[in-house]
């Protein structure tokens, strides 16, 4: 196939590109869970009916949170470029594309872990509290234990949301799998190369989901 | 030791609050009690009746508040086992979650082993709590752990350390009868399995009270019949003072040394079990020893219903017979086990008492009654 011949001289290129997009991802993620978790522990905490309700702080948060997820990715994307300079130094490059992802997968990851402790069933969070519990350790020993199966699983969602907005960073000169289709298939009228790196990163959603959904399962005592 | 005083719990009527799953219909139940003035004199009046019931304080009720506890005041020696029985909304569980104050009430003292709960900082009532031990209707147990993991965790949050917390957690379930079952995750348990584990977790920190929130409702009745009597043999080795809330009178009747019966938030009557059949027709006595259903009488007769106590051992039949010259036949009865005596009712078809010999059995209810034997109808 010629298509194929054309393609090879360019591997090197999609290595690369795909080596950016899990890098950026994978740093995105790691940031993401280390303020999201949090944050969604806070927004339940907070609650009106929860551990330690506090209207004001709750609706901020909240406001915080929406805000941050109605956002358009592209928007968001432009909008924390000074953020950005100032973090990183440039807003071009993988390592610039972080900031504005770990800035989007917060919130979103936030509702998703709010969600998914909302779920444990408050009798536990009574039983624990008629043992003289504190609230920190209602979160530690049940809320964020019993809650981590559907935690991952927000997670693995959140990974997901970051693959597909990780292609949107390569727009603004972020590197990586969507950059590259960008570049190399749609602006040179390459239908073929646009589809191989689909087709990568679809195979790169899946391995991360199927890799999401076994942790989970291990987890799950049910 | 338990003393409860003056305990009133009102919630706005309306607005969520946390921490009560699946109470919602009954806090409409409590709703509404203001709206129904009927109800509520018959309720007074027959609180007035009651020998323990408390003299109402007549704090005024706020204008859009339900009240789920009406000024409640129990008092539950060390070791007893008290049955808080009511219908649903009558605010019996918020009774027993105001012992340990997961619901704080509005007004009114708790006071466990001479310590005043409601006055008590956030660190004193974690450390009060850590000596009432509390299970649930639905265990409430952690998947995320193991059955020991599970009953370690009260010693884990009291900073006991790793190896003292799994070896007297062994022991409990050991004592439970659970030991093969430690390395199992509770949805790997039944129900009756997964209360004793959780009644094993109540009892790590060594608590001297339990608190039961209709802890065998979702139980079935041999599952049922064995925790009660594991928390009866508990009561008896470690000195417990127990709280059971229950709706089931059969719970009542085989695991309780007295009984609070609750209605719209008040106690309407109370009494140590032993004692309720002598008080025939009383609240307790009507839901504790129902009278069975008037049997079919032949014409002429009359029902005679006799109370039967542990204490009776008249020769009543033979009396009626013999002294009052009586034809009698057994058509109805029923008898139960309470607080250790037995209790309960005969019904006796006296032929002929509605009409020629009812002279001779008015003469002879009399003299029953003379004997110290209660009769409790007699048409």
């Amino acid at each position: 196939m010629s298509a194929l011949a054309d393609l090879l001289p360019l591997a090197p290129q999609l290595a690369e590109a795909t080596r950016e997009t899990l890098l950026m991802v994978a740093v995105a993620t790691g940031l993401a869970v280390l303020g999201g978790v949090p944050l969604g522990v806070l927004l339940l905490l907070t609650a009106p009916g929860g551990l330690a309700p506090h209207r004001v702080v709750h609706r901020v948060l909240g406001l915080a949170v929406d805000l941050g997820r109605s956002l358009p990715f592209i928007i968001l994307l432009v909008a924390v470029a000074p953020v950005t300079r100032a973090v990183v130094g440039t807003t071009i490059g993988s390592a610039a594309a972080i900031v504005p992802l770990t800035i989007g997968a917060v919130p979103f990851l936030a509702r998703l872990v709010e969600t998914s402790l909302r779920e444990v069933a408050p009798g536990k969070v009574q039983a624990a509290l008629s043992m003289g519990a504190r609230r920190r350790d209602v979160v530690r020993a049940v809320l964020l234990p019993e809650a981590m199966p559907s935690v991952v699983a927000s997670c693995t969602v959140t990974v997901v949301a970051l693959v597909g907005y990780s292609a949107m960073a390569g727009a603004v000169g972020g590197g990586g799998l969507g950059d590259f289709a960008i570049r190399y298939g749609y602006q040179q009228f390459r239908t073929d190369i646009t589809l191989v790196t689909v087709a990568l990163l679809l195979v790169v959603v899946q391995l991360l989901q199927q890799l999401g959904d076994a942790v989970a399962r291990r987890l799950s005592h049910r | 030791m338990i003393e409860l005083s003056s305990l009133v719990k009102t919630y706005p009527a309306s607005g969520q609050r946390g921490g009560r799953p699946g109470r919602r219909g009954a806090r409409r139940d409590d709703a509404a009690a203001p709206g129904e003035p009927e109800a509520q004199e018959e309720l007074r009046a027959r609180q007035d009746r009651t020998a323990g019931a408390r003299a109402r304080r007549g704090a005024p009720q706020g204008v859009g508040e339900v009240r789920a506890l009406d000024d409640v005041s129990i008092s539950v020696p060390a070791g007893d086992v008290v049955g808080v029985v009511g219908p649903s909304g009558s605010g019996k569980s918020t009774l027993a979650r105001c012992v340990n104050l997961l619901e704080r009430p509005t007004s009114g003292r708790v006071v466990v082993d001479g310590e005043d709960l409601t006055a008590m900082g956030p660190a004193g009532l974690r450390a009060a709590r850590r000596r009432i031990g509390m299970v649930f209707q639905h265990f409430d147990l952690l998947g995320s752990r193991t059955a020991l993991g599970n009953v370690a965790l009260p010693l884990e949050l009291a900073g006991v350390d790793r190896r003292e917390r799994e070896r007297r957690a062994a022991e409990l379930l050991d004592r439970v009868g659970l030991a093969e079952k430690a390395g199992a995750r509770p949805s790997q348990l039944s129900g009756g399995q997964q209360q004793r584990v959780a009644i094993a977790r109540a009892l790590a920190a060594r608590p001297s009270v339990l608190l039961c929130d209709e802890a065998t409702s979702a139980l079935d009745p041999a599952s049922t019949a064995g925790v009660l009597a594991l928390v009866r043999e508990l009561r008896d080795e470690l000195g417990l003072t127990v709280v059971v809330v229950t709706h089931e009178m059969d719970v009542v009747r085989s695991a309780c040394d007295s009984a609070v019966l609750l209605e719209r938030g008040r106690v309407v009557d109370e009494g140590r079990l032993s004692e309720v059949a002598d008080r025939p027709g009383s609240p307790l006595a009507s839901r504790l020893l129902p009278p069975p259903p008037p049997a079919p009488l032949r014409e002429g007769s009359a029902l005679l219903q006799l109370v039967v106590t542990g204490g009776t051992e008249e020769p009543v039949l033979s009396a009626l017979v013999r002294e009052h010259g009586l034809d009698v036949a057994v058509v109805g009865g029923r008898v139960e086990h309470l607080g250790g005596r037995r209790s309960g009712h005969l019904q006796l078809e006296v032929l002929g008492g509605a009409a020629e010999r009812a002279p001779r059995l008015r003469a002879a209810t009399a003299a029953l009654r003379e004997r110290g034997v209660l009769v409790e109808s007699a048409p």
